[in-house]
């Protein structure tokens, strides 16, 4: 989050992460979170994104209390159950990622939002699960399937289990292709690893954030194996779509239309 | 987090002195004890064969010990092991006429996979194998195992002749991860695994995959998902190599030994776990110590699982498959609380606190989170 000046009521001005301006917070919240000076975009919650994505009253939330178990029994410096309750008492929030229904400019979809305050928004298996349910929702209402990526990749906490929710959360986007869904995919800062190598990828249209880092290992893992520093722009939204993984860069204020754009050309 | 090989490819495995990983020190002893004691029966033609045969016993009782007990890191090492049987000593030992089809049509041709038709029993197969190489030009050729978008490319491309022609699919996965660089993610890794993933779930044909020796992470689940996964006895599989997952979660590499133990790497604890439905049992003292038993429990299980699963229609495969990884991950649900009417809004709804849901979950599941 953007740091707080001295001598300033809080939250009146900030400086921005990105190019450091000032800026006039206020501005910044009602611009959706993005710098009014660079147009940097703020990682967002949940809840936040809903707020701004959705029709104001619109969204029923599912799913909303699913619990991991710490399959492993997880305790590196601290026990994962720890972790989570941390993260959940600090967020207000269960797990990493929110499913519901919602409009979108009076459209009909099944929204899946992950949110990057909570463990980076890895994915263990109630993310996965959460995702499926999701993707077959959208399914058996037949009715577009709208998911906002963000995330570090699988949960390590929950090791295998976190990985084959690659497998599981791919194999529902399957079946929702073959049930003629339509799948959009906002990816987001940042959309990496474990979550990028699944359903993040599958989308029928994939829109991605300016400057959302998206992208498949690690930045430090790549220029440590090559030994070498990695070009300007590397994993960027921008350099997806260079290379034809991304199919629109899509500024956060625009998002709302060109979703129901989208919708209205291939949405049932 | 699930894209990350230990270090550079091809970093040395386990260190090995004479062939011996560091906890089988005291084999190395003993092996040097029945050396000196051949030496010295051969120079002064003593008669030393009793004291040899015992320490004979001393070494297999020893290694007996050993293997019976590995930590989740031995079994770690163990399948690093540089002289441990690859794909490519398979496609000998177990597979028949492999017929090699090279390329994805798009790029190129990976050779850190391999692909192509073989026979195995009285199956005809297609293969699609990790290749590491054993000698360092041959492990760079391979890029050590560590495939492109191409690799998992070439894979689908060879999966779908296969569905075309009705042969099944085996998959054999042994390698770090798929390969961090720039070229990888240039022509799409995430893309190329996700693909695969999606289309893996629903290929029109069997699909059997056996981990043999590293299952590193999204570049082994890549070619990792089917009807029937197993894992060689001491391979290991998992979301983040040991080294990585310490240097993340405990800041220092040091601390691979619990990362190892940790993660649950191992096929015993996988197979608990539901992730894999087989574990192939390995010689004693591994699988490089006799290449060709080793070899005849995979092609054993190979065999098997492939007339398993072809007998089943393949609509009910297909069904079977899903539920199988549409049932992977544990979790639990409380009961959910009754809906607002208006639907809710971010920010305007919050569930009654997690702390009063967690009692519920303990009472409901048993479970008791360390607090």
């Amino acid at each position: 989050m953007a740091e707080q000046v001295r001598g300033v009521p809080a939250g009146l001005w900030t400086r921005c992460e990105k190019c450091g301006h000032m800026v006039y917070e206020k501005e910044v919240v009602e611009a959706l979170q993005v710098c009014t000076e660079c147009g940097y975009h703020r990682r967002i919650d949940a809840r936040t994104r809903i707020e701004q994505l959705v029709d104001p009253g619109s969204f029923e939330e599912f799913a909303v209390d699913l619990h991991s178990v710490d399959p492993l029994g997880f305790k590196d410096r601290m026990p994962y159950t720890e972790r989570l309750k941390r993260e959940q008492e600090r967020t207000g929030e269960v797990e990493a990622v929110v499913i519901g229904r919602a409009f979108i400019r009076g459209r009909r979809v099944i929204l899946g939002v992950m949110n990057p305050n909570f463990i980076m928004a890895s994915m263990g298996a109630v993310v996965g699960e959460k995702v499926t349910r999701a993707i077959e929702r959208a399914a058996e209402e037949n009715l577009p399937l709208v998911m906002v990526t963000a995330s570090g990749g699988a949960r390590m906490q929950e090791g295998m289990v976190s990985l084959v929710q690659m497998a599981k959360t791919s194999a529902a986007v399957a079946r929702l292709d073959e049930a003629g869904g339509l799948y959009i995919v906002v990816a987001t800062d940042p959309t990496t690893a474990g979550v990028a190598a699944s359903f993040a990828s599958l989308g029928d249209v994939i829109l991605a954030e300016p400057g959302a880092m998206i992208g498949f290992a690690g930045p430090r893992v790549i220029a440590n194996t090559i030994n070498a520093e990695l070009p300007e722009g590397f994993q960027t939204a921008e350099f997806m779509l260079e290379h034809g993984f991304v199919d629109r860069i899509v500024p956060r204020a625009h998002l709302r239309r060109e979703i129901a754009r989208i919708i209205d050309y291939a949405g049932k | 987090m699930s894209s990350e090989p230990n270090s550079t490819p091809g970093a040395a495995a386990a260190a090995s002195v004479g062939g011996f990983l560091d906890f089988e020190k005291p084999l190395l002893r003993i092996q040097q004890d029945i050396e000196e004691l051949e030496r010295e029966q051969a120079e002064t033609g003593r008669d030393l064969n009793e004291e040899i045969k015992q320490q004979r016993t001393r070494l297999k009782s020893t290694l007996r010990r050993l293997y019976s007990s590995l930590t989740p890191w031995e079994t770690v090492q163990v399948a690093r092991h540089p002289k441990r049987p690859l794909s490519t000593d398979y496609l000998k030992l177990v597979f028949r006429d492999f017929c090699e089809l090279h390329g994805d049509r798009v790029f190129g041709d990976d050779r850190a996979i391999l692909t192509g038709f073989a026979r195995v029993g009285p199956h005809k197969v297609a293969f699609v194998g990790h290749s590491k190489g054993r000698e360092v030009r041959e492990r760079i050729t391979c890029n050590f195992g560590c495939a492109h978008p191409e690799g998992y490319r070439k894979s689908l491309r060879l999966m779908r002749l296969a569905e075309k022609f009705r042969l099944p699919v085996v998959c054999i996965i042994d390698t770090q991860g798929a390969y961090p660089g720039i070229g990888s993610e240039e022509r799409g890794v995430a893309q190329a695994i996700a693909t695969n993933l999606m289309e893996m779930s629903r290929l029109r044909t069997p699909v059997v995959c056996v981990v043999i020796g590293e299952g590193g992470s999204g570049g082994a689940l890549g070619i990792g998902v089917g009807d029937r996964v197993a894992m060689l006895e001491h391979a290991f599989y998992s979301v983040i190599s040991p080294e990585g997952c310490a240097a993340i979660l405990w800041k220092t590499a040091e601390h691979r030994k619990q990362a190892a133990e940790a993660l649950h790497l191992t096929a015993k604890e996988l197979l608990k776990l539901g992730i894999i439905d087989h574990i192939i049992p390995e010689p004693l003292g591994g699988a490089h110590r006799e290449p060709e038993t080793t070899a005849t429990n995979l092609e054993k299980y190979v065999v098997e699982a492939l007339s398993e699963v072809k007998r089943r229609t393949i609509d009910t495969l297909l069904r079977r498959r899903y539920e199988r990884i549409r049932a992977l991950g544990s979790f639990f649900e409380s009961p959910s609380e009754p809906k607002p009417e208006d639907g809710s809004v971010g920010g305007t709804h919050r569930r009654t606190s997690s702390r009063a849901a967690r009692l519920r979950n303990r009472l409901t599941t048993g479970t008791s989170p360390e607090s």
